[in-house]
Formats: structure tokens, sequence, C-alpha cells
């Protein structure tokens, strides 16, 4: 399971807009150790984000994503008290799901 | 900012007129290793079939002019186009140019940030897709060489 | 073309012109730099929304609350300056003199007091790997740097030992040494300096030194992770030629004095995002 993710949400009339930030490497696999060595490439590579079980947003990377990423989006719809969740699957398939409710 | 290439713009929009937007899913997509692998036109265009995309004012790509680290470059992608249902990054002169892709459903509004990693000062492109066709804009963005770290 | 062959009006005109043409040069120069370094404004700007040290104070919090060590026992009632568990402000006030240790200290050696007393850690213990990525002293310091937010920096240095180490580390900062006969002073005592694109903060001036200090610890994007401040000391003077200084060592709180007492009145806003 991946680091934790922190996620805001800020709501405008029925547009939310969310902010999420990421704990990942996103390794490019160019890069070498002090000794030579190459790293191998290791970083996210699906992203999904529901809200009341609807797809809202799904994305595909690739290592050129900065390290520890940041995304921003928004969407119609949503309401406060409501849930937004956010999962990743990175390129050894581990993953991290993480939710935040619509203040 | 310097003229894209024709060719790389038909390219990559080969490579995304198919795989990259499967039709309706609402499942984690596969991830499309040959289009994110693709370090030439040719093989970006191998990927798929497809048209030229279009210069266009309502797309929009925001970001820096000068990034004092090539390592995060903070992007805007930006669509007015009616139902724009995926947009892309492709950066010119990365080892591989595909950074990313971002499917949007109904609803979801064509107005992303993000950060990208960039090799060295080039043209940075955005890609929409919107009503089946294929729209792009483009700017460069100038990397610095670092000073000591901040 | 030679001037030697005119009349001497003409050769003054001559040298005239060519003088404007050099200052305008120079002076289409200067503005490619004014308008780089606003460039470069816009995209610090850009990113300071959504900082990854977020993430690194989240897990010091948690650090700090997880009894740990072989005493078992929470950071939460560290004394910081404040009294035991008071953080909200303490990271500001740092370094200061404390009488129980009877030293002066930094923001880091004081946690590894505590991380000593409370939870029963030995130095070496306490210490171990610090500079490592995500180390915990570095999760931790971020997060007591955190609560320090909206915090004015205070260090009157007025106490006879905060007093000593001030000009100890006022004198450091000037004294040039190492194979490259450099001083921080070198590089850190004139306004508007660069390297390359880099500004390089005059910590002579005070606005300067409080919009550097304020944001320490931070997250380097060149690094990819949170520096506290003492790393930061240490690889800049690694980077002049310097021996490297030991951690925790005198020297270091020493400039610290003296760094923040040049910021006095900034207002922290840390973890910042560095380059």
């Amino acid at each position: 399971m991946g680091n934790p993710m922190k996620i805001r949400t800020k709501l405008d009339g029925d547009v939310v807009l969310v902010r999420v930030l990421m704990s990942h490497v996103m390794e490019t696999g160019l890069r070498k150790t002090p000794e030579g060595e190459l790293i191998p490439a290791y970083f996210i590579q699906t992203v999904n984000v529901t809200y009341k079980d609807r797809t809202v947003l799904s994305a595909q990377w690739g290592p050129a994503i900065s390290r520890n990423p940041y995304m921003s989006f928004k969407f119609r719809g949503a309401a406060r008290g409501e849930k937004v969740k956010i999962s990743w699957v990175d390129s050894k398939g581990d993953s991290r799901t993480d939710e935040a409710t619509i203040e | 900012m310097r003229r894209p290439r024709r060719e790389f713009l038909k390219l990559v929009s080969l490579m995304l007129a198919a795989e990259l937007v499967p039709a309706g899913s609402a499942l984690a997509e596969e991830w499309n290793k040959p289009a994110f692998a693709a370090k030439k036109l040719d093989d970006l265009y191998k990927a798929l079939g497809a048209n030229a995309p279009q210069q266009s004012d309502q797309v929009v790509l925001i970001g820096p002019e000068i990034a004092e680290n090539g390592a995060v470059v903070p992007l805007e992608l930006e669509s007015k186009l009616p139902n724009t249902e995926m947009l892309a990054i492709l950066i010119e002169k990365n080892p591989n140019p595909l950074a990313a892709v971002f499917t949007l459903p109904a609803g979801t509004l064509a107005d992303i940030q993000t950060r990208v990693k960039m090799a060295e000062t080039c043209n940075v492109y955005l890609l929409a897709k919107a009503g089946g066709k294929f729209y792009y804009a483009a700017k460069e963005i100038k990397v610095t060489l670092g000073g000591c770290g901040g | 073309m030679t001037t030697s062959n005119l009349r001497a009006p003409a050769r003054w005109l001559a040298a005239l012109a060519a003088g404007a043409l050099v200052c305008g040069a120079a002076a289409a120069v200067l503005a490619q730099d004014d308008r780089a370094a606003q460039e470069i404004q816009k995209y610090r700007q850009m990113l300071e929304e959504g900082n990854p040290a977020d993430l690194t104070e989240a897990r010091g919090e948690e650090l700090w609350k997880t009894p740990r060590g072989p005493k078992h026992a929470t950071l939460e009632h560290c004394d910081l300056g404040l009294g035991p568990g008071r953080l909200e402000g303490a990271y500001a006030k740092l370094p200061r003199y404390f009488a129980d240790t009877d030293k002066v200290q930094d923001v880091e050696s004081r946690l590894v007091t505590c991380m000593m007393a409370l939870q029963g850690y030995s130095y070496a213990d306490a210490i171990k790997n610090w500079y490592q990525s995500e180390s915990d002293i570095q999760l931790l310091v971020t997060y007591i740097a955190a609560q320090s937010k909206g915090a004015k920096i205070d260090v009157p240095a007025t106490q006879p030992r905060e007093a000593e180490l001030a000009a100890a580390g006022e004198s450091l900062f000037f004294r040039r040494s190492g194979p490259l006969d450099f001083s921080c002073a070198t590089c850190h005592s004139h306004a508007g300096r660069r390297v390359r694109l880099q500004e390089v903060a005059d910590f002579l001036l005070p606005e300067d030194a409080r919009a550097a200090m304020t944001k320490w610890p931070a997250y380097r994007v060149s690094q990819g992770e949170v520096w506290t401040m003492e790393r930061r000391l240490i690889d800049c003077i690694r980077q002049m030629r310097w021996p490297e200084p030991q951690y925790q060592s005198e020297a270091l709180i020493a400039l610290q004095v003296f760094l923040q007492k040049q910021a006095n009145g900034g207002v922290m806003d840390a973890p910042g995002m560095k380059r």
C-alpha cells in the first residue's frame, strides 16, 4: 500500500475543485546512482477518481509527471458531505486509495 | 515560440485517435505502453490511425516562460471546446514525449493542473479531443541551468 | 575603423556614440535579467499551491505522537523553549539558550535532547541517518516548524551565551577560508547577486534575510525532499569547498543564531518550497 495522499476540496455552487498531492518517487529510469548504476523506472501509471461510484476523472501517467505528483481538477454535480475517492496504481502494481469529504 | 513540426503532431494524434481513449470505459484504463514508450514520431504514428490536430485558440496551455527547475514545471491545461473528452501533454524534447493523458467524462471541466519534468527548453503541446476531432495549443518553455539551490 | 585620424570634435563624438552603444547594450542585458527574474518569480508563485512538504509534515506529526524508543514514550511533552508540549511559535524563537542543558540550542539539537530525555534514545541512535531521505529528525523538524506558521522570528540573542554565539556566527559568516578563499559573505552580502539565474540572498539586508529564513525547512525540488536548515548550511559550506561541519556542532548553531537574528521580525511560513 502506497503512502497517503493529501486531498483538499473547495465547493463553489455545484462545482468542486479537488487538489491532490501524492507521495511517489516517480522514477524515470534514466537516473543513475553515484556508483553509475541505473535506478529502475518506478512511477504511478493510472489514476482514477470517483464520486458517488461514478468515474469523474481517469488518467494515464508516464514518468515525466514530477516526483510527489500534484494534480487539480474540477467537476460538476458535487454536494457537501459527499466523498471524492482517488486511487492510483503504479508500475510495480502497488496502489493507494484515499478519500475526502467535500466540505 | 518555435513553429511546431506538423509531422510530430500528426504522429501524436494517430497515437491518440485509437487506444488511449477507450469508449465509455468506467474502469481504470490499461496503461498504454506503446504510446508512453514511443521515442520517435514514427512509432507514435504506428500506434494508431488518425487525423491531424488543428491549432485552436480554444485550447489553452498555461505555464511559466522560464522554469527554474526542469524537474517541476507547473502546467494548467484548459479547453473551451464543447465536449472536450481528453487532454494530453506532449513534451517535444523529452526522451519519451508523452507525459500524461486525462480522460474527462461529461460533467468534468476541461481545466486541469499538474506538474511535469522537462529535459530541456522546448515546445510543450496540449492536445485536446473534442467532438471526435483533435486540436492543440503549443507553448515554448525555457528550462534554466541551475544555480546553487535556494 | 580607428578614431585616431579624425579631428578632435569628431573623435569625441565617436567616443560618445560608442559609449552610448555599450550602455544601450548593457541596459538591454539588465532589462533581460529583470525580465528573467520576473518570470522566475511567476514560476515560483505557480508552485506555491501543493507543497509535497505538507505530506512530510503529516508524517512528522504522526511520529511526534507515536510512543517510541526504549522508554516507549511520545514527544508530546518536549520543551522547545515555551514549556513542555508548547509547539505553537516555538520554532520562531530558536536558537536560544536552555538552562536545563546549559547550551544554546537550535531546533534539531533541542529535538534530540527531547528524544533522549523523553524517549530514552542514545545520542547516536537519535541522530542516526539524520541526513537520509525522510529521516525521523527531518520529518519531526518539518512538523515543528509548521506549528510556527504566522509567528514572527524572535531571536534577540541578548542572553550572554546567545550573544556570544551570534558574534561567533557573524565572524564565521565573514571569514574567508578553504581552497577557494570563500566566505558566506562572498556571495551573500551583496544585493542582487545571482548564480546563473538563481538569486542569492543578501543576508545583510533584513528583507532578504527574512525572505530566506522564514521558509526553512523547505522541500527542495532539486532533491525531491525536505531539508532542514542545518542540512542546507552543511551543503552550502561543502559547496564553498570548506570542510563539512559536524551535525549539530556549535559552529552551525552559531551561524543560525546570526542568520535568525538578521531575519528577526520575518513571518514564518515553513515548510517552504525551494529550488
